[in-house]
């Protein structure tokens, strides 16, 4: 008894010590759970596309959910109403903005697009050289022969796309680029009309468009890429998606 | 021989007092005439039929995804095959050459021009009850369409439900033309309440319970059900545990119509398609009455949960789901942010059975409709392609079983019967 009544300021000292403790680790957890407080701002608003598309839509982790921060904000709006109205075809794209007017959809391209996010290094390439080689020839020169544009005369010669709706060709995985040339051709993937990318992607051999894919996949990311603000030389071919899109909903 | 024969002529004898009677059965209701109008009223009717078009929610099927407006050709999926709905524009493809009496016979009798009978996927069920100046003002506004040629795409139903004759049976069941009756012992807005409802909203459409034929019990019931083939619950409207606004405010029943939103909760799937392309167009004063019609249905009691169903308990599993996906934005304690992300605790939509809603809604996310309420809704993503069916389950059961509530546990089995569903 005597002993407890002596010491008992000690022990409530620890125990008071022990409570802080406690509590300054169950905040950091708390922390640690809830990531980021609860801002309005249309980065929270949009946090159903950064789920797959990765945070600020500098892409998913597996390259199948493209990249979105920095690309051209005519070119995302663009494909937000391919999605919607469905030209493109994935379900969970389609559901997610069938209900979306033309409105939001500017304003969520147009955030996408200010995003200026490192790009990662492209992942080694496991393809051959010649296959790379024939890819190259076809992005830079396209083939005259059969009056087959070169890939940069509309993407810019630095494939970094032109400002406000031709995107760039660079920082984008072989497989995304494959499957979204491969769309074109069997008409899964559609633009307003005329459709000069599915045009071009029919007149390309499968083979063709592998070693496009495999050459683009393997070319570093300039650093602050930027889509060319000119308009630039005319089109070799006419394209719909560039047309200053018509009234929406 | 002549026993035989005999029966012979009884068989021919009952086939043809029921032909007969199938017949009588889908005879046309008289026609009722055209209200007189002049010309200096054209365009306040053309746009009184717009406005009435979009109560009808007329859009919804006859206009595909990014087509033409009213230009038809979506598909309707259905339990008996494919329905297609047809080209409303007037062209030669649509309805050029129609009259106001054919239209009207359309929606009253549920016969196309040239006779034929029509699929009730087009909901003359509820239409039969719409007034014939109200047709006819719809009918105004959609013949000052531009015309859009589009041939309509024909039905893929499977056999019977292909024939004519099994449609007249299916009629001589199931439809009666009908006339909407003014009830003199309610207020005149609860009377336009139970005819945007009843007739042009044709709510029952999804909130009631179909039978094998895949009829209704008709516009007055609006007890619930799943929706065939989007495998959707349309809760209760007469259950304020479902979806029944019995306890709500008016002015709260008129936001959830009008944006999509409100403090009691926000719309979801289908609901949110009909308020995008239908509700958030109506009146003041129209969706006023609706929310006092809506207030007013009876009120039906069913027992908390089917005893055989034991309550789902909290798991280890799915809490730490529930922190890692969910809790960031519907919070720790499932109270949600307002005015963002909606509160789990206490919300009656977690406890609904079937859990269908809970499963589409974490399989493929979704954003409330822009409306001009809420203009940039926020958004939730969809976790199909990250969360297997037993993750699904388990975060699901763990939430259904959190913060005093006590639902049912979700099975893995049951994720995967809806995730199919959801791929459509």
């Amino acid at each position: 008894m005597m002993f407890r009544k002596r010491f008992p300021p000690a022990r409530r000292r620890v125990r008071a010590c022990v409570a802080a403790l406690l509590a300054i680790a169950a905040a950091a957890l708390a922390g640690a759970v809830r990531a980021a407080p609860f801002e309005d701002t249309i980065a929270q608003r949009v946090l159903a596309c950064t789920g797959c598309h990765g945070e600020q839509g500098r892409a998913g982790p597996d390259g199948y959910y493209p990249r979105l921060a920095g690309k051209p904000a005519g070119y995302l709006f663009n494909q937000l109403r391919n999605f919607r109205d469905e030209r493109r075809h994935y379900a969970l794209m389609n559901g997610l903005l069938a209900l979306l007017d033309d409105a939001y959809l500017r304003e969520i391209a147009a955030y996408f697009s200010s995003l200026d996010v490192p790009y990662p290094p492209p992942a080694p390439s496991s393809t051959a050289a010649t296959l790379r080689e024939r890819g190259e020839a076809l992005v830079r020169r396209g083939d005259p022969a059969r009056s087959l544009p070169a890939c940069t005369q509309c993407h810019g010669d630095a494939m970094t796309g032109r400002a406000p709706f031709i995107p760039g060709l660079l920082g984008l995985s072989r497989d995304y680029l494959n499957a979204q040339l491969g769309a074109w051709r069997n008409g899964q993937r559609r633009a307003i009309e005329p459709d000069c990318m599915a045009q071009l992607a029919r007149s390309l051999a499968p083979e063709e468009i592998g070693a496009v894919s495999a050459w683009l996949a393997a070319q570093p990311v300039p650093s602050h890429a930027q889509p060319a603000s000119d308009a630039g030389a005319p089109l070799p071919i006419p394209c719909g998606g560039l047309a200053p899109p018509s009234a929406g909903r | 021989m002549r026993r035989l024969g005999g029966a012979v002529l009884a068989i021919v004898l009952v086939a043809v007092l029921g032909v007969a009677l199938v017949v009588w059965l889908n005879r046309d209701d008289e026609l009722e005439p055209a209200a007189a109008a002049s010309p200096a009223d054209a365009a306040t009717t053309i746009a009184r039929g717009e406005y009435l078009v979009r109560a009808g929610s007329c859009f919804g099927c006859h206009t595909a995804p990014g087509g033409a407006p009213y230009a038809g050709g979506r598909a309707i999926e259905t339990p008996f095959g494919v329905v297609h709905a047809p080209n409303l524009t007037p062209d030669a493809t649509g309805l050029a050459g129609w009259t106001s009496d054919d239209f009207w016979r359309a929606l009253h009798n549920g016969r196309a021009r040239n006779g034929r009978l029509l699929y009730p996927a087009f909901p003359y069920p509820n239409y039969t009850r719409l007034a014939r100046a109200d047709s006819d003002a719809m009918f105004a506004y959609l013949q000052r369409l531009a015309p859009v040629a589009k041939p309509n795409r024909a039905h893929a139903l499977r056999f019977p439900f292909d024939q004519q004759a099994a449609l007249a049976v299916w009629r001589a069941l199931f439809f009666r033309p009908a006339r909407f009756a003014i009830d003199p012992a309610r207020s005149p807005q609860w009377n336009r309440g139970a005819y945007l409802v009843e007739t042009l909203g044709h709510c029952n459409a999804c909130h009631s319970q179909r039978n094998v034929l895949g009829a209704t019990a008709g516009p007055l019931d609006l007890a619930g059900g799943l929706i065939p083939i989007q495998n959707w619950y349309a809760p209760s409207l007469h259950d304020n545990r479902e979806a029944g606004v019995g306890d709500w405010s008016e002015r709260e029943v008129v936001a959830l119509l009008q944006s999509g939103v409100s403090a009691r909760g926000s719309v979801q799937g289908p609901m949110a398609e009909v308020v995008a392309r239908s509700t958030r167009y109506l009146s003041d004063s129209d969706l006023v009455a609706m929310a006092i019609y809506l207030r007013a249905l009876p009120p039906t009691e069913r027992s908390a949960a089917p005893p055989n169903e034991a309550a789902a308990a909290p798991s280890e599993r799915g809490a730490r789901l529930y922190a890692d996906r969910c809790a960031n934005c519907h919070g720790e304690r499932g109270e949600g942010v307002a005015g963002a992300y909606p509160a789990l605790a206490g919300n009656r939509a977690i406890a609904l059975s079937p859990p269908a809603n809970l499963v589409h809604v974490v399989l493929r996310g979704g954003f409330p409709p822009t409306t001009a309420g809420n203009p940039r809704p926020f958004g939730m993503p969809p976790f199909a392609t990250v969360l297997s069916d037993q993750d699904i389950a388990d975060v699901l059961s763990h939430i259904r079983a959190s913060w005093g509530q006590r639902a049912p546990a979700v099975s893995a089995l049951e994720v995967s019967r809806y995730r199919g569903a959801s791929s459509r």
